[in-house]
């Protein structure tokens, strides 16, 4: 049975693409593949590490739980689309001044995860980081580090729009 | 890891859903949130040959109330259930509940009524179905019918629908101030399928006995578990520690749940009855708030 | 030299290109005209496999070859392995399939998708045969046989003994014997085995991408599998490794399964193991059972140890197995100053995936034996568990202290660690409150757990697998050694380049190297790039390299140093040719080097280089021109094993003492960690962070091990948690809050005094967790001494010790 194609239009990080995909095409391999956009990893394909989650409208969502054609129309944000103009997102920062990071590889997920935490919960406890993040898998730092580059980020995106 | 191939499809309104489900029947799948779904496919434990995907059927995305009842289209996603406020205020125990299920990337994709027709025997929101009663409104080849939640819930990952029906909307009832309610679960992991859950709504009457109970349980049979005998056990009485007590060892009389990887038969018994003690004790003392609360007013 | 940046938490250099998306993995990697592999595993346990049929899926569109069994024996050889048991390991299965996952034929298709249609088309007949599951089953007679040409399942089998183990069980008090069980858990980084492979026919070079981190011993050992000379085997290592914390030693069956596919199929092949394949057969630890006796004094002495050790190493034993077994034999009596030791070590083979590397590899499984004796032995001797390790301490004053079993310690302090620890926890309030606890019917229980942490493995300590009299037959080449090469270089206008080996998994090695480089030239850390790209073809390595064994605080480091000190010496040379004065004279700072007597007289760094680079002959006569330097260290210390079998397995040995809090839900079995306090000794520190996040990780990873994850086998040997569903690794919602100590031994036989601290807590925080459980437990009367501690083990502890119990 060959596999069906579709034309598909999605918007990743402000630019239009226009794609033909295979109907059973994952979101998280067009991203990689098709893109080229590799900063989403892949790390379960069965949407427990988190690896994979972008914004997808606006909201995290595991992109290897979709197939690229329900991306038609949307907009979605990938860990590439997180900094402007060669200037750092301040959850980026964050990371970086509190070693949020060892090998990189749950990096993007973390980042996005985070982004949709703070914009929900702008200054969270250290329990309610604990939990936002929890459907993220992390094998290097014992999330200490990651916990404490959340909450260096709250303070400062809430100094930043004061 | 990845998908077997498939046919896809997605129509924009029901009655393309209707006409395809019709065409495809057992060889067919919808495709609602993909949550559960998805895994099945990457794992090729699932190779239907179609997929009817309804996220852009717009006209299942709406939580209405409705003689009383609280209405929840087939595309509402479960992160819905926390942030709607007519969610909140008519049926808190979904709003509360719906912070066991998963973690957020998961909510905001996953649907409350794809949740309910996955029927996962751990799954929370089953369990609140059975439990309020909840009335499945089914549309298929031969039209529209409700399924009531008892029969609903046939066995493990089984539902009485047919396979060319589709799940249109969930019905449940809003809960008065009177009904207090609670879900008590234990995970091993934070967001992960419950080990053993118990959901209960306790509503009481003028004089504070208990008017109506209902109890449903979660990973302790292949579906979600209710016993009536509890239920009576319990109405029209004084809601007391030895009554919770009672009620929690009659909870454990009828089950007989099973040993897996992550809990025994008896751990499981053992949990059943411990958070049915304490699902029944918090859902009473919210009643009980809530009817203080009604009666300062009236004052 | 100065130690403006060593010590500091200088920002991670690779982290912006992490942050945003911009890190190369080997997944990131493509090729022209790449194909894609699926591999079909065997549903078995155990099985002949009678045919094997591929032409449906070589009609499959988008298909183009298929390897088998039958390609495997035909131009593959079995791997090499140190002990010379005569069983046959292939990179698939041949005529047999021995564990669920084993790979039976690779499926080379134009994608993924496709390549995993194709493989559900291939037909196998299996005849299946009965199984052995448990590494003790597996040793009695009658159980089923793995390997017929062996004869029995046993892969290897030591008995090693230092001292005077019997004089000591006689002389003794007290002696006390238990049954310890340690599960298969698993390294799981987060991101896979991934390999791409291209042969190029007309040169004969297999080149072959993937996240392999050493040690570099198994080139040789791949090659040799591929027949192929070691110099047209090619491995790129790509820049950045999605963690690994051992198991990605392991990954080269797959190294050379791919290899072959790609050269049967003449294209280039990529094969990204999916989550399933890495669970069911990639790799793990070894399931342990053994027997251990311990003969104590009174006052808690402890006089000897005797342990019999049964290691489950799966369906083959493949290097660098037995290394679970054989890898901390140097400090196999941990910290403490026991003289005699006796290890009875079997290596069995069973109906599981075979096994090899794990995070603090070989010594959390005997830090759980031995920390939870010692336990069991203060219990008995009314002892506080605080109070008998230090007793038994090796005292401050011993280092270097040789162990029975041959460990040279370069430094510690033991008891101040502990006491440190201790301190931290405010031990005695956490026992009041204990107290309290229990008057409540509450479980509250304290944990103490001691250990010392080995890094930089001697090459030679795995000859002690084989015994002595094989090791001393003339055609035996002896091994010994540990050594790392870096080279530094610096250009005409004065930026500094280093080169290193050292396949880092996300430990900072370039950041590290910057901050060395910086002390020693006297430079800004920004200003030094680190290339750490390895590919044997262009990279200086040596079998030794990789980044395992906590290897590279010790021996990478020390390796830029030699390199950085070699330039900063020529150097000097160049400065003081031009400023016409003796090199004794001249110091380095600010950018320059100048003259100490007189800082006006001096000259740029800038200058010097430009120098050596452009103006020749303004150098000293018989100067080699340009500027760059190799600095390789090496232990002189890493000797083969003697003919008692004794030998300094490490280099470099830290140490760690930890004390944690827990209370036990009687009625879900769920342990909840209240404390946890981790005190370290890794010497000098260069990154204090880097280190921090090591420890948490490592600590993480330990509580993983004892509260949450195995890889679970039926009786069959099907293989049951081949899903994060079923193989529970801990997020955030679990994981606990560490407190970090630090006490500092600087090593002595380390430049700068460091020490490795990569594997730490991984070593101790399974034992940590289960005594303080057991301590939890300790009024229903059970015993701790087999984990994981999942919810539904300890709800079977408390329940079946008080059947009694009603919940709330
Ligand atoms: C990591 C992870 C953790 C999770 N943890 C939990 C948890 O703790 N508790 C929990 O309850 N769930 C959990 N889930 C499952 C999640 O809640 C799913 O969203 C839910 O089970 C299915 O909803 P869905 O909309 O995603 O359905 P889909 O995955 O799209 O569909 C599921 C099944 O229902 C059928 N179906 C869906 N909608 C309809 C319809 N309208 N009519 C007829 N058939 C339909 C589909 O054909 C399919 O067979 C978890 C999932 C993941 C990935
Ligand atoms: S790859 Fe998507 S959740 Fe793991
Ligand atoms: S940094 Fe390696 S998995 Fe998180």
């Amino acid at each position: 049975m060959p596999d069906e194609l579709r034309t598909i239009q999605v918007t990743v990080n402000g630019t239009k693409y226009d794609r033909q995909v295979r109907c059973r095409k994952l979101l998280s391999d067009f991203i990689r593949e098709d893109l080229r956009l590799v900063g989403t990893h892949v790390g379960c394909e069965h949407g427990i590490c988190g690896a994979c989650t972008v914004l997808f409208n606006g909201q995290t969502i595991r992109s290897c739980l979709m197939f690229a054609v329900q991306a038609d129309g949307a907009e979605i944000t990938t860990v590439e689309g997180l900094a402007r103009g060669g200037q750092l997102h301040p959850l980026q920062e964050a990371f970086w001044e509190n070693h949020g990071v060892q090998c990189g590889y749950c990096t993007p997920g973390f980042l996005l995860t985070a982004l949709e935490l703070l914009q929900r919960n702008p200054n969270p406890t250290e329990e309610e980081v604990r939990i936002g993040i929890a459907g993220n898998i992390c094998r290097c730092t014992g999330y200490q580090h990651i916990i404490e580059s959340v909450l260096a980020a709250a303070a400062k995106m809430g100094a930043k729009t004061v | 890891m990845k998908p077997c191939n498939f046919d896809y499809f997605d129509p924009k309104t029901l009655e393309e859903v209707v006409v395809l489900m019709r065409q495809y029947g057992s060889d067919g799948k919808i495709l609602a949130g993909g949550q559960s779904l998805v895994p099945l496919l990457n794992f090729r434990l699932a190779a239907p040959a179609a997929l009817v995907d309804i996220n852009k059927v717009k006209e299942l995305d709406y939580v209405r109330e409705v003689n009383g009842k609280l209405a929840i289209g087939a595309l509402v996603r479960q992160r819905v259930l926390e942030t709607s406020e007519a969610i909140r205020s008519k049926c808190g125990l979904l709003a509360e509940t719906a912070e066991f299920i998963a973690h957020p990337q998961i909510r905001n994709r996953g649907t409350v009524v794809g949740s309910i027709c996955h029927a996962d025997p751990a799954a929370e929101l089953p369990a609140i179905a059975r439990a309020l009663d909840a009335e499945m409104k089914v549309v298929g080849p031969d039209g529209e019918r409700i399924i009531k939640a008892e029969d609903f819930f046939v066995t493990l990952m089984t539902t009485s629908m047919d396979p060319s029906e589709l799940m249109v909307e969930v019905r449940l009832p809003t809960l008065g101030p009177r009904t207090g309610w609670a879900f008590e679960e234990f995970a091993i992991r934070h967001g992960d399928f419950a080990i053993v859950g118990v959901t209960a709504a306790v509503t009481l009457d003028e004089q504070k006995n208990c008017a109506d109970a209902r109890l449903a349980a979660i990973g302790v049979s292949e579906v979600p578990y209710r016993d009536s005998k509890v239920e009576r056990l319990i109405m029209g009485q004084e809601i007391s520690e030895s009554l919770l007590d009672q009620a929690a060892h009659q909870m454990v009389e009828g089950v007989e749940p099973s040993t897996d990887l992550h809990a025994s038969a008896d751990q499981r018994k053992h949990l059943l009855r411990v958070l049915t003690k304490r699902a029944l004790k918090k859902a009473a003392g919210r009643a009980l708030k809530g009817f203080e609360k009604g009666r300062g007013k009236n004052a | 030299m100065s130690k403006t940046w060593i010590g500091k938490n200088v920002k991670r250099h690779e982290d912006p290109r992490l942050l945003t998306g911009r890190g190369t993995f080997v997944d990131d990697i493509t090729l022209p005209n790449l194909y894609h592999a699926a591999i079909l595993r065997s549903p078995h346990a155990h099985a002949n496999i009678l045919a094997i049929d591929a032409s449906e899926a070589l009609k499959y569109p988008g298909v183009v070859e298929v390897v088998t069994g039958e390609d495997v024996v035909q131009k593959t050889r079995p791997f090499s392995v140190v002990v010379k048991t005569p069983f046959k390991y292939y990179c698939a299965a041949v005529k047999k399939v021995r564990y669920v996952g084993e790979p039976v034929a690779v499926v080379v298709a134009t994608d993924r998708y496709v390549a995993e249609d194709a493989a559900a088309l291939v037909r196998v007949d299996y005849e299946p045969l009965p199984p052995v599951v448990d590494p003790e089953a597996a040793l009695e007679p009658g159980a089923p046989i793995l390997h017929e040409e062996v004869g029995n399942n046993i892969s290897c089998h030591r008995l090693l003994d230092y001292g005077e183990v019997d004089r000591a069980f006689a002389e003794a008090d007290l002696v006390l014997k238990e049954r310890f069980v340690f599960p298969r858990y698993s390294s799981v980084p987060l991101e896979t085995y991934a390999v791409i492979a291209d042969y190029d026919s007309s040169s004969g070079v297999l080149t072959v991408w993937s996240n392999f981190m050493g040690p570099f011993t198994l080139h040789p050992v791949t090659a040799m599998a591929l027949n192929i000379p070691e110099n047209k085997l090619r491995f790129i290592i790509a820049k950045d490794i999605g963690g690994s914390f051992g198991i990605k030693s392991s990954i080269y069956p797959y190294i050379a399964l791919i290899g072959l596919a790609a050269m049967k199929a003449s294209r280039p092949v990529k094969w990204i193991e999916d989550r399933q394949e890495h669970l069911m057969a990639s790799s793990s630890q070894t399931d342990r059972v053994s027997y251990r006796e311990v003969a104590m004094r009174k006052d808690g002495t402890l006089l000897a140890i005797k342990t019999k050790i049964i290691d489950g190493v799966g369906a083959y034993l493949r290097a660098p197995e037995p290394a679970t077994t054989f890898r901390p034999i140097g400090n196999y009596v941990g910290p403490y100053k026991v003289k005699n030791l006796r290890v009875d070590a079997y290596d069995m083979m069973t109906n599981k995936c075979p096994t090899g590397p794990n995070r603090g590899y070989g010594c959390h499984q005997i830090y759980f034996e031995q920390e939870r004796m010692m336990d069991m032995a203060a219990e008995k001797l009314g002892l506080d568990p605080a109070e008998i390790r230090l007793r038994n301490f090796i005292p401050a004053d011993a280092f270097p202290y040789v162990t029975p079993s041959g460990g040279i310690y370069d430094s510690g302090d033991y008891p101040k660690a502990l006491k440190l620890a201790l301190e931290m926890s405010q031990y005695e309030k956490l026992r009041e409150e204990q107290k309290k606890a229990r008057k409540e019917g509450r479980l509250f229980g304290i944990g103490i757990a001691v250990g010392v942490d080995p890094s930089v493995s001697n090459m030679g300590y795995i000859t002690v697998a084989m015994p002595a009299e094989v090791r001393s037959q003339p055609e035996y080449l002896p091994k010994s050694g540990a050594v790392e090469a870096a080279t530094v270089r610096m250009d005409p206008l004065g930026g500094v380049t280093v080169l290193m080996n050292s396949t880092p998994q996300g430990q900072g090695h370039e950041t590290v190297v910057a901050q060395i480089i910086a002390d020693e030239l006297g430079v800004s850390p920004d200003d030094v790039v680190v290339v750490d790209d390895f590919d044997t073809s262009e990279s200086p390595w040596s079998v030794s390299s990789g980044t395992y064994s906590s290897r590279f605080a010790s021996v990478g480091t020390s390796a830029v140093v030699i390199a950085a000190r070699k330039i900063k010496e020529k150097m000097f040379q160049i400065a003081a040719h031009t400023l016409k004065v003796s090199p004794q004279d001249l110091e380095l700072g600010q950018g320059k080097i100048f003259v100490r007597q007189d800082p006006k007289r001096n000259i740029s760094l800038k200058r010097v280089a430009g120098t050596a680079h452009w103006d020749l002959l303004r150098l000293p006569e018989g100067m080699e021109p340009g500027l760059e330097a190799r600095g390789v260290f090496h232990f002189p210390m890493a000797d083969a094993p003697d003919s008692k079998d004794r030998v300094n397995s490490s280099n470099t040995y830290g140490f760690m003492a930890e004390v944690a809090a827990v209370e036990v839900d009687r009625d879900s079995g769920q342990v909840k960690i209240l404390k946890y306090i981790s005190v370290h000794d890794a010497g000098t520190i260069i990154n204090p962070k880097i280190v921090e996040g090591q420890i948490y990780g490592g600590a993480l990873h330990g509580v993983a091990g004892a509260l949450f994850e195995e890889l679970v086998y039926d009786q069959e040997g099907q293989f049951l948690t081949g899903s994060f569903m079923d193989y529970l690794v801990p997020t955030a919602a679990e994981a606990p809050k560490l407190e970090i100590g630090h006490v500092c031994s600087p090593s002595p036989f380390t430049p700068l005094g460091s020490k490795g601290a990569g594997e730490s807590s991984s070593e101790t925080a399974p034992v940590l967790i289960a005594n303080a459980v057991a301590d939890a437990l300790a009024p229903l009367g059970v015993k701790v001494t087999e984990l994981p501690l999942t919810p539904k083990r300890v709800w079977a502890l408390i329940h079946d010790s008080s059947s009694t119990e009603v919940g709330r």
